[in-house]
């Protein structure tokens, strides 16, 4: 099926894969330092910003060092944060957490920017071409080029591939970006890091990486409600508490809401359904009052890393390194991982400009001392018990123990909390967890998955091979249904996975049907499947999510 | 033979639109935009053409912003030779740019202009039209097969309840229907080999064309919400609906 013979190839200095924060910093980065170098960033979704999904309250640390005029320049980061909320849920009322800077200093958002993540990386990307870095959106790195034990570059997938795995009329064979040195910035699971932490054992010596699942819609409501610059968190209700997770609420932009929940990916019920608890969310009143009204505009979801310090795997191989989301550089406790990605993107940029210009070793080795010695590390190190005391003692345990780390100890415990399971390991059978009942959407404030899915804008051409494969078919009836019953069913936020012929009388048995062209790339299936036997490849360049601005 | 290949950015049929909350039209701010799928058909056709050897230059104009680079640069992806950009505000109405490009082929002499039979944005069918008339050449609009040979393009038709062959004596112009062939992908080493052909920017005042609006938009509205279907007990029942409830009979 691979068109190897037939690819044309093109070198370049250095390859990024992924015009995320991460990927764009370190192009910018690069081209800052070594003006004469070869930069190419592919980006699978069809334009850049396309597949970029956060919430987003941003620190502009990173922004700030790497252009230091980009207010002049007319980044869109229009919308200061100005008044910070955390409240904790009950079903029927909400409280709200006093002191906030104090008791949660990491809660607090004075200074910070509330944006379109999206947005601001089309931004970046036109700081990237004017100077001189040349960006394919539409085109997925699908492929590692793996030569002579180190990474020489990415090769782009086939196009019009038919969905047999025949050549199609319109055939067209990928091509290969070869390259001195390759910066992985796929962002968080990304499908060619995760084939490299397997190929150089990058995860060696790490915990596991833990992960949360974000859904997120785009609202706009009433002028009279809006209050530009408000930023509301909550945890509580409507999850229990041994599952971590909880919603935000941003107001911006003209007339603008982001809203969605995050839902830690070690929760244990597999009858839980991280589209329904954020929908139901909705019905709150700390949520309603800003939401009612008002008309909802998009709809997407994305996974985050959210392992911090102890799970960030070895950071470079003999070719190339791994960026932002990819390597797992999101500061948990504050939900913010943008800064993080930008500034990794950065060092990594400086380490290979460095490479470049001192006789191009194999491996930018430098970049992992950068790392340590800047102020990402200090600030992953100081938080980096915060999450991991929620899986230990609960919510409300782990909000005492995060204040107490915070106010008392400020981030410098003697001791390192571990995260002991992936989170593929943790989910209770069937019979074995008590089964939540969802209310009906109303189609005003809540809705249901397939009306969503389509405000994501997702498409992916049909006739093409399912990029999302299960290793052994036969084992999702065995495992999946018989002890599960298809927790995919419910985790995927886009509908692609349904049991279907789950009557007892229909003779096929139950079965998994798999709506590929829905997918929204949130990677989360890659993630959960409980023997990881679901692999996320990616689908045609192009295809996935068009979140419009605003996303 | 020259042929010249119009090409118009619109937002990308994947896109939900969303009419702006002041009425005044769609929302495009931070909206995907990506080349009309019909040119895409149009493009693909003349390339074809010239693959056959029946045509020797490929020229795509686009008329609009400075963004309709990238859709020129897709068309050069897909094979066209050279691009014309007409640098406008905004996307001129049907008989602006119909005279656009009439002052366009007078300059460049093309034997066929091939185009979209009409925009997925406002779907308008008159571009083509309006060219023909006033350049006085023969049209074959809703094209779904173009065959040239010695100075005649036979062009099959898609029309009301079936197909209509006409044959056009060049110069002449046609009109990309969704039958007439399937559009190649513009691959990633021949976006990059597009990056080198020549672009050239003008300005509609070169051509000597006044582009102001002639229309005005009084409301741009999203259509009503489908009311949800109702199940009827019996022919009685449904007949007394569609007298008193829908007033169809
Ligand atoms: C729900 C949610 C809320 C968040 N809220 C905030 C917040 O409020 N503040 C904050 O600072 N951070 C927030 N974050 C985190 C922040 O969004 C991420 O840390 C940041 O986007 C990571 O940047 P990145 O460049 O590493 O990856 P990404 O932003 O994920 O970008 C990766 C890019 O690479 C592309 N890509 C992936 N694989 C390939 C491939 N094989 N070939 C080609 N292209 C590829 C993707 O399409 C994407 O465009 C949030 C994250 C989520 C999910
Ligand atoms: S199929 Fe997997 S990656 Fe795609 S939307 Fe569903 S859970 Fe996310």
């Amino acid at each position: 099926m691979s068109a190897v013979s037939e690819r044309e190839a093109m070198e370049f200095d250095v390859v990024v894969v992924g015009a995320g924060p991460a990927g764009l910093a370190a192009a910018i980065r690069l081209k800052q330092l070594a003006p004469d170098a070869t930069v190419c960033v592919v980006e699978k979704g069809s334009e850049v910003g396309a597949h970029i999904l956060s919430g987003a309250v941003i620190e502009t640390r990173a922004l700030d060092e790497l252009i230091p005029d980009w207010r002049k320049r007319g980044a869109p980061l229009n919308t200061p944060a100005t008044e910070d909320r955390m409240l904790f849920l009950t079903e029927t009322r909400s409280y709200r957490v006093p002191m906030l800077g104090t008791v949660m200093p990491h809660m607090s958002n004075h200074g910070n920017y509330i944006v379109s993540l999206g947005e601001v990386c089309r931004w970046l990307g036109g700081q990237a071409e004017a100077l001189g870095v040349e960006i394919y959106p539409g085109f997925a790195a699908a492929e590692l080029l793996d030569e002579d034990g180190r990474i020489a570059g990415v090769a782009t997938g086939d196009m019009g591939v038919t969905r047999e795995g025949e050549r199609g009329p319109n055939f067209a064979p990928g091509m290969e970006l070869r390259a001195t040195y390759t910066l992985f910035g796929e962002g968080c699971r990304g499908s060619l890091a995760k084939q490299l932490m397997a190929r150089f054992d990058l995860r060696q010596g790490v915990d596991p990486q833990t992960y949360g699942l974000g859904i997120k819609e785009l609202w706009e409501i009433p002028a009279s409600k809006h209050r530009p610059g408000l930023v509301q968190h909550s945890f509580g209700w409507p999850l229990d508490r041994a599952t971590y997770g909880g919603s935000w609420l941003y107001h911006f932009g003209e007339n603008l809401v982001s809203y969605g929940f995050v839902v830690g990916l070690d929760y244990a019920n597999t009858w839980l359904s991280p589209f329904d608890e954020m929908q139901r969310l909705k019905t709150h009143p700390s949520v309603r009052q800003h939401l009612e009204g008002g008309k909802r505009l998009s709809y997407g979801a994305r996974a985050l890393s959210e392992g911090g310090l102890q799970s960030v795997p070895r950071l470079s191989f003999p070719g190339g390194a791994l960026l932002g989301d990819s390597a797992g550089f999101l500061n948990v406790p504050k939900i913010k991982g943008t800064h993080t990605a930008m500034k990794s993107g950065m060092l990594a940029a400086e380490a290979v400009a460095d490479a470049l210009a001192n006789g191009r070793p194999a491996e930018p080795r430098s970049y992992t001392r950068r790392v340590r010695q800047s102020w990402l590390w200090t600030e992953l190190r100081d938080v980096r018990n915060v999450r991991p005391s929620f899986a230990k003692f609960g919510t409300l345990g782990g909000a005492l123990y995060s204040g107490f780390d915070a106010m008392v100890l400020r981030g410098r415990a003697p001791w390192t909390m571990r995260h002991r399971h992936a989170d593929n390991e943790v989910l209770d059978s069937a019979a074995g967890s008590p089964p939540i009942a969802y209310p009906r959407p109303d189609n005003k404030l809540t809705f249901d998955r397939l009306s969503s899915v389509y405000l994501s804008n997702t498409n992916h051409e049909e006739n093409q091979p399912v990029h999302l494969r299960l290793r052994d078919p036969q084992r999702w009836r065995s495992v999946n249904w018989d002890l599960y019953r298809s927790p995919e069913s419910r985790y995927c936020p886009a509908a692609v996975y349904e049991a279907v012929d789950t009557e007892a009388g229909d003779a096929n048995g139950p079965r998994l049907q798999i709506n590929a062209q829905n997918c929204v790339h949130c990677k989360t299936c890659d993630i959960k499947d409980p023997t990881q036997n679901i692999d996320w490849a990616t689908p045609e360049g192009g295809g996935g999510p068009n979140y419009p601005g605003g996303m | 033979m020259k042929l010249l290949v119009p090409v118009k950015r619109v937002v990308d049929y994947n896109v939900k639109v969303r009419v702006k909350a002041d009425g005044s039209g769609v929302e495009t701010a931070g909206v995907k935009m990506s080349m009309n799928p019909f040119d895409e058909i149009a493009v693909e056709e003349a390339v074809r053409l010239k693959e056959k050897g029946a045509a020797t230059e490929i020229v795509a104009v686009s008329i609009g912003v400075q963004q309709c680079q990238e859709t020129l640069r897709t068309a050069l992806a897909m094979g066209a030779d050279r691009a014309v950009l007409v640098l406008t505000e905004e996307s001129p109405e049907p008989l602006a740019v119909a005279k656009l490009l009439r002052a366009l082929v007078d300059r460049e002499q093309p034997g066929m202009v091939i185009m979209g039979k009409q925009a997925i944005d406002d779907d308008m069918n008159a571009t083509g039209q309006m060219l023909a008339g006033l350049l006085g050449w023969a049209q074959g609009t809703f094209a779904s097969k173009v065959e040239l040979s010695d100075g005649v393009a036979t062009v099959t038709r898609e029309v009301d309840g079936g197909l209509e062959t006409v044959a056009l004596t060049l110069p002449a112009i046609i009109t990309a229907d969704l039958r007439l062939n399937e559009p190649r992908y513009a691959s990633l080493p021949n976006i990059m080999k597009a990056r080198k052909k020549p672009l050239e920017t003008i300005a509609p005042g070169d051509l000597g064309v006044d582009v102001t609006p002639r229309l005005t938009t009084l409301r741009v509205a999203e259509p009503p919400v489908r009311q949800s279907g109702v199940k009827v007990g019996s022919v009685a029942e449904l007949v007394a609906k569609l007298r008193a409830e829908a007033k169809v009979i």
